[in-house]
């Protein structure tokens, strides 16, 4: 033991540690962090393996699917586990990767009603959701508890990526105030997605969790940033504190997360 | 008051990580003397080290494959 690591974790660490911006302090704020992702999806995966492997001491995974054999195109974690509830696979996979880390299933929906407790037990979230009314319900709920986000989403060859610090920037809903009405947009089941798309996009929103936590470099905080597979083109799209935003604004609409707005229902599993 | 790090046996990187992690149990301005039996860290060790600030006191070869190495906190 030295400094409070085993033999195992200064080896395991070892390339972090050696890093001035991180070094044994640095790894320790890892070990000592908690991290909900929601989803363990194309997104969730890559999110939930370099944030196991970084040594992210808590992991917190909501998904109440399970695991089909299209998934595996894209969702690197679930190989040999079809059928599987997937918060259980990400865990099993975790469990393999680095022992070290705790790791906390739900396997059910996120809503209106568990959403704050749940938050309330983590430093930052990040969101790997495939679907607007858990998007939006996610960006709401982080204003309202006041914890940070990383936000991702994909859609065919494109996909985009933000990090919210509430009340330091602006949030989602600054950007885009509402979500597309249903069936407007069709959903990744109906567009297609490129298989490595959401690992381009997850290990972003890996990078700057670890950064929060670190508290070093930029974050993405005020802006988007576009990716194009196809043309293979980063944008940055700046984010402007929208003083009207219904939830972050100067006299929000939203001051609590009720079920009529995301159009979930309570109902227990 | 001095605090001394054996690290015979450990061999690059390791026994840069070891040290750095000593280090920082250490009080700024304090002395930490670690002893290395693995050639290559008497050079590689100091020099990152100093690349992080730290100053280096003395290297003291104390046998054949033996070394001694006193660094200063910064
Ligand atoms: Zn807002």
């Amino acid at each position: 033991m030295i400094g409070g690591f085993n033999e195992e974790q200064i080896r395991r660490y070892s390339r972090h540690i050696i890093l001035p911006e991180v070094g044994g302090k640095g790894q320790k704020k890892l070990l000592t962090s908690k991290v909900l992702c929601i989803g363990a999806g194309g997104l969730g995966s890559p999110i939930i393996q370099y944030l196991a492997a970084a040594g992210v001491g808590t992991i917190g995974i909501i998904d109440d699917d399970t695991v089909d054999l299209s998934n595996l195109q894209r969702q690197v974690i679930h190989g040999g586990n079809v059928g599987k509830p997937k918060a259980e696979s990400a865990k099993q996979f975790v469990n393999n990767l680095n022992p070290d880390i705790e790791v906390r299933t739900y396997i059910e929906r996120l809503n209106a009603c568990n959403v704050i407790n749940i938050f309330n037990e983590y430093d930052i979230i990040v969101d790997g959701s495939d679907n607007f009314a858990t998007r939006y319900l996610v960006n709401d709920a982080c204003v309202i508890t006041n914890k940070p986000l990383s936000h991702g989403s994909i859609y065919r060859f494109e996909g985009q990526v933000t990090t919210i610090i509430p009340h330091k920037g602006p949030c989602y809903r600054c950007l885009f105030e509402h979500a597309p009405p249903p069936g407007m947009v069709p959903s990744c089941q109906e567009a297609g997605v490129l298989g490595v798309l959401p690992g381009i996009i997850g290990v972003i929103q890996a990078t700057e969790v670890v950064k929060y936590l670190l508290g070093i470099g930029e974050l993405l905080v005020g802006r988007l940033v576009y990716y194009d597979a196809l043309n293979m083109t980063f944008e940055e799209i700046k984010m402007r504190w929208n003083k009207n935003c219904p939830i972050c604004g100067e006299q929000p609409k939203i001051t609590s997360i009720q079920e009529d707005i995301y159009g979930d229902s309570c109902r227990i599993w | 008051m001095t605090i001394e790090l054996d690290l015979c046996g450990e061999v690059c990187p390791y026994t840069f990580v070891k040290t750095k992690l000593k280090l920082e149990e250490v009080e700024c301005g304090e002395e930490l003397i670690v002893t290395f039996d693995h050639a290559p860290a008497v050079e590689n060790v100091p020099r990152s080290l100093k690349n992080e600030g730290h100053k280096i006191m003395g290297i003291e070869q104390k046998g054949e494959h033996l070394w001694k190495v006193r660094i200063r906190k910064a």
